[in-house]
């Protein structure tokens, strides 16, 4: 039902499409019952803690992964363009930038060129990849995805190590491409500030969706309050809603000290508001547990 | 001087140097050389079995380095052991069932230096046939896989991504290397055919701009060293196999040596003075 809503509704503007998707490894879910899906045109940013799922959801997106549950709908063609979080090139393999652009597909000199004018590093078009500091390697892995000229672009962090002006030059441009071009984004970061601006949708991850909606909607509500308030203060960022914790076995042990199978809201168990409730049994969330006090001071 | 067999010899091992330069990039760049090892130990438990039931000696070697790099990929997806450990143990029982199989066939009698060390004397015009009819088609499979290879060998992540289909890609590898190490054999020998994989790959290392380049130089050195080696095997009466590969490892010190273009390039390569 409601996937014939969706399509119907969306067509064939629908890039990507995952329902309830989720993946185990080991035992262990890293990431469970997420829904999202990217349009044409859209940004959509997901945001959370280390370890939330953040890549493996867009492995899931990409195809890299498959759902242990759930379903990834791609639309048919979907040409993909990828920067992923890590990349590492042995010495051993020569490689300049001009040759790394064409890594998954040709490319005529023109595109090529200005794809990487566009990143800011034509004039190091012929540097070899492994001498590019940081900041100049994740230009150049962007100026790849982008001269791919994709349907869809899965940014992974692809602004660390990137100098601060150069990061909102590169927002600039990313929302410029989705612009010029029409793709969807997939956009992983966890400077919430930098992206708000160009972002259609935001997701929170932690293992599961926290939260999730238009910077408008969300900007609103008590979870993007907190987010940002907690952003400026630094670590605490994500101290926000974590009312269980995830078991090793991959079962939770909630606020209250029972313990399910998942953390799916028809649980009955996952309330993101009520904190000063849980906290008072010590609920578990040892990894970013130190703000459990402001939050608790919040709600 | 240049006696028939010696002709048919240089022509083989200029085959089989040409057919490894390429494949020994991939396996300098994917750090695959330990794999490589054992699943040339497995060809000498493929010779025996080749004995064993009168089969072509290439296709059961063939046969077998498939089967191990088989068995590999299904022990590292349980995750049991490392991956070294796991080579260890495949690369040196496989080695030693060969040796124990010959041993109990004592109605055949073998040379066994020759299968572990190659032997020019035993290369035959068939020989010549299958070294470059299967390095035409391992070549030929190179060039179409190039770009996928290539990526996946960068990230695996980007090359699905981006609908290369890295595991098609490291599937077709792994057969080619299988193919490589059956006809390199008689050759260079079981226990010397990775180092005609990678010697020459990171010889052509110094001299190459990009990875084309790199698996071409590594063809021609690899070609100059079967040359050399087979030259100073005839002149000094040496084992065939090792006297290429000595050669090899000459050409790669020479590559060490910080003449012509000293610049940027040469000294950064990480193992330049």
């Amino acid at each position: 039902m409601l996937m014939q809503n969706k399509s119907g509704s969306q067509g064939r503007n629908q890039l990507v499409d995952l329902q309830k998707a989720g993946i185990q490894r080991n035992g262990r879910w890293l990431v469970r019952g997420v829904d999202l899906s990217i349009n044409r045109g859209e940004i959509l940013t997901l945001i959370g803690p280390n370890g939330a799922g953040k890549s493996t959801t867009a492995k899931l997106v990409t195809g890299v992964l498959r759902p242990s549950e759930g379903t990834v709908a791609r639309a048919g063609d979907l040409r993909i363009g990828y920067v992923p979080q890590k990349l590492s090139i042995d010495w051993t393999m020569p490689l300049s930038v001009r040759r790394l652009m064409r890594l998954t597909n040709s490319l005529t000199d023109a595109d090529l060129l200005a794809a990487l004018s566009a990143t800011g590093i034509s004039h190091l078009i012929n540097a070899e990849v492994r001498h590019l500091s940081g900041g100049e390697f994740q230009r150049a892995l962007l100026a790849r995805a982008i001269a791919r000229k994709p349907d869809l672009l899965v940014l992974d962090e692809p602004v660390q190590g990137v100098d601060f002006a150069g990061e909102t030059a590169l927002y600039d441009l990313i929302r410029q491409i989705r612009d010029t071009t029409g793709c969807g984004i997939l956009l992983i970061s966890h400077d919430l500030h930098m992206v708000m601006a160009a972002t259609d949708t935001v997701i929170c991850l932690n293992g599961h969706v926290c939260c999730r909606g238009t910077p408008d909607s969300v900007s609103r509500s008590e979870d993007y309050q907190r987010l940002f308030a907690a952003n400026a203060r630094g670590l605490a960022l994500y101290s926000h809603q974590h009312d269980h914790t995830h078991l090793p076995d991959g079962r939770v042990l909630h606020g209250d000290g029972s313990i399910t199978d998942n953390c799916h809201p028809e649980d009955g168990y996952h309330h993101h508001h009520d904190h000063d409730g849980h906290d008072r049994h010590g609920h578990g969330h040892h990894g970013h547990g130190t703000r459990d006090g402001e939050a608790t001071r919040h709600a | 001087m240049l006696d028939d067999f010696f002709v048919r010899a240089l022509i083989a091992g200029i085959g089989v140097a040409v057919t490894t330069g390429p494949l020994g990039c991939f396996v300098v760049w994917r750090r695959m050389a330990y794999f490589g090892d054992t699943m040339a130990h497995s060809a000498l438990l493929g010779a025996a079995l080749s004995l064993l039931f009168s089969l072509n000696l290439m296709v059961s070697v063939f046969g077998v380095a498939v089967v191990v790099s088989l068995i590999l990929l299904v022990l590292q997806r349980r995750q049991a052991l490392s991956a070294d450990a796991l080579l260890g143990i495949l690369s040196h029982s496989t080695l030693a069932i060969g040796l124990v199989l010959v041993a109990f066939m004592s109605w055949v009698r073998i040379d066994l230096m020759a299968f572990l060390f190659g032997d020019i004397l035993a290369v035959t015009r068939q020989d010549i046939a299958l070294i470059w009819g299967g390095g035409l088609v391992v070549l030929a499979a190179v060039v179409w896989l190039w770009r996928p290879l290539v990526a996946s060998t960068i990230s695996e992540d980007v090359a699905e991504a981006e609908g290369l289909k890295p595991e098609r890609a490291r599937l077709l590898f792994m057969l080619m290397m299988a193919l490589v190490i059956a006809i390199a054999m008689k050759i260079v020998g079981i226990l010397l055919i990775t180092s005609l994989l990678i010697i020459p790959a990171a010889t052509a290392r110094r001299f190459s701009a990009s990875p084309e380049r790199m698996a071409v130089f590594a063809s021609m050195i690899g070609a100059l060293a079967v040359a050399g080696g087979l030259f100073g095997s005839l002149n000094y009466d040496t084992p065939s196999g090792p006297s290429i590969v000595v050669a090899a490892l000459l050409l790669f010190i020479v590559s060490l040596l910080p003449f012509g273009r000293a610049g940027a390039d040469a000294t950064t390569g990480g193992i330049g003075p």
